[in-house]
């Protein structure tokens, strides 16, 4: 009895094992195979050119721009806001309140709801009926707004991204010791003076990670995008809220799918595919080691 | 005599539904050290939170009676509790420092008041240290982290930063229980030399420290008020034979 039992035991520990080690497998030939096939194509003109010959050569610098363009639009939006939700949430709505627990279950469903959905709200919320409206409101109809651009695009993926901030944030929040927070009120702060003095500064490291984290989101996504501001092509860069963009992600899916030769652009789409999982990586990156550093200091 | 300072009438206290302090009346006389003794969970800290309205911040707490400071009663609507609770200072059982330098965290209460002159500021946090009896330990590191001080100092850095609001009253709840003999000596010198002049209220477990620090002396069980009276009375002949049990340590 006791070597059926070493068996079992065995081959479980092997099967978990192994599992663990599929997941390190996939990530290392994820990689190698994006880096073997996008290495020739990178290179620093490849991230500082435009792309030519009908997208078949060049560089993706649009790309990029427009993303790092997209995602700081967006954070303008979404981080402000989300804090100050996350602030509500813990520091003045009572905990069991009505209205307390309907932004938390809204916050929660938001945070499960297809990206494609989000871009069909933008198309219809931003788009159609703010868009639209504006347009008809100061223009007389002239059609400005009420077309995709990266204005509508940046505030719906702050709306995608608006989730990771709340819970950053509120998390963060919650590590304040109530010690700090009485002291401060002890010595004849307010609640306000004290939210603002204290319990920010101390959340600090949570709505900076909760930042990052939205920023490396928003660069991957492109479902929220494709309605309501990415471009196919452009022969210029953005200059106004009004203008559409190009991106990164959408850039490989134009590449795979709606290029003239797909085989030919190949080389291009693995380097567009490196400098994407470049940016996300580096932002997860630096969100752990700021969070780890800050948790340090507040220790 | 001397004068009355603060002034509880029929003070009593629910969490929810369950009381903890009931009908308290007490009278805390002016410029001298009235100690709260009592077992755990007896309702001295709870009471001692009442005096500046930090129970407050809890929800399902619900007070009734009256608690009068300077004749005024403090739970009144018209009171502004911010006014108060500069009034009214307090040092807590564990010391709380700010995550900043030793200047900023005795200048936070005057910036809140809206000093931001730096020569006032800095004359402030000299004087409060000063009379925190820290100055001359942290006067070269003025700017670096207040958690790079000990425990002892992080405690007398708290009162100085008490001290800096300028208030009239100081309650202490257990200051230095997490501290060593030696810090606890400097904290219980530091009370009596306070007690010139603020009018002190402080809790503490050790009954040693109340029998030296203390002018007056309150014992509390089970959310009541017990016995009241001179120090020197308590610890010596007490009128109720529950004190005399607490104190001579046959329960507590």
């Amino acid at each position: 009895m006791i070597w059926k039992k070493t068996i079992t035991g065995g081959l479980f520990i092997g099967a978990t094992a192994f599992s663990a080690i599929l997941i390190i497998a996939v990530i290392i030939i994820l990689l190698v195979v994006i880096i073997i096939g996008g290495k020739e194509t990178f290179s620093w003109e490849f991230l500082t050119s435009f792309p030519t010959d009908g997208m078949m050569k060049g560089g993706i610098f649009p790309a990029i721009y427009g993303t790092v363009l997209l995602v700081l639009i967006m954070s303008v939006a979404a981080v402000p806001f989300g804090t100050i939700t996350a602030i509500y949430l813990t520091e003045y709505a009572h905990e069991k309140s009505i209205l307390a627990q309907t932004i938390r279950f809204a916050v929660r469903t938001l945070a499960t709801v297809p990206s494609i959905i989000f871009g069909l709200f933008g198309l219809g919320f931003f788009i159609k009926f703010v868009g639209s409206g504006m347009d008809d409101a100061f223009l007389g109809g002239q059609l400005k707004w009420g077309q995709p651009n990266i204005l509508w695009a940046s505030l719906t993926m702050a709306l995608l991204t608006l989730p990771v901030v709340i819970v950053s944030v509120e998390e963060a929040i919650r590590t304040v010791p109530r010690e700090l927070r009485e002291a401060s009120l002890a010595l004849g702060a307010t609640k306000w003076e004290t939210i603002k003095r204290i319990v920010i500064p101390g959340s600090r490291s949570g709505i900076m990670t909760g930042t990052i984290l939205a920023v490396s989101r928003g660069a991957g996504e492109v479902a929220p995008i494709l309605f309501t501001g990415a471009a196919y092509y452009l022969a210029t860069l953005p200059t106004s809220l009004s203008d559409q963009f190009m991106n990164l992600g959408y850039h490989i899916y134009i590449m795979a799918t709606q290029s003239a030769n797909v085989d030919q652009t190949m080389p291009i789409q693995f380097a567009t595919t490196m400098v994407l999982l470049l940016l996300t990586f580096t932002l997860n990156l630096t969100a752990v080691i700021i969070r780890a550093r800050l948790r340090r200091k507040t220790k | 005599m001397k004068e009355i300072k603060i002034k509880t009438r029929d003070l009593s206290l629910y969490y929810g539904a369950k009381m903890a302090l009931n009908s308290i009346s007490l009278d805390i006389p002016e410029k001298e050290v009235t100690a709260f003794i009592g077992p755990s969970g007896c309702g001295k800290s709870t009471f001692l939170r009442t005096l500046n309205r930090m129970n407050d911040l809890i929800p399902s707490v619900r007070i009734t009676g009256e608690v009068l400071v300077d004749s005024l009663n403090i739970y009144d609507k018209q009171i502004d509790v911010v006014n108060l609770r500069k009034k009214v200072g307090m040092v807590f059982q564990k010391s709380n420092p700010f995550a900043k330098s030793i200047f900023e965290n005795v200048a936070y209460g005057p910036r809140i008041n809206g000093i931001n002159k730096k020569t006032t500021l800095e004359e402030i946090v000299e004087k409060s240290l000063k009379k925190a009896f820290i100055w001359e330990e942290v006067k070269d590191r003025l700017h670096d982290s207040a958690m790079g001080l000990s425990g002892g100092q992080q405690q007398r850095m708290c009162i100085a930063r008490t001290l800096a609001v300028e208030p009239e009253i100081i309650l202490m709840d257990e200051p230095a229980s997490a501290l060593d003999p030696i810090s606890t000596a400097k904290i219980e010198e530091l009370i009596f030399e306070l007690k010139k002049n603020y009018t002190i209220v402080i809790v503490t477990h050790n009954m040693q420290q109340a029998a030296r620090v203390s002018d007056l002396t309150a014992f509390f069980y089970l959310g009541e008020l017990i016995e009241f009276g001179k120090t020197k009375k308590i610890f010596t002949t007490p009128d109720k034979k529950h004190t005399e049990e607490y104190i001579t340590g046959r329960f507590g």
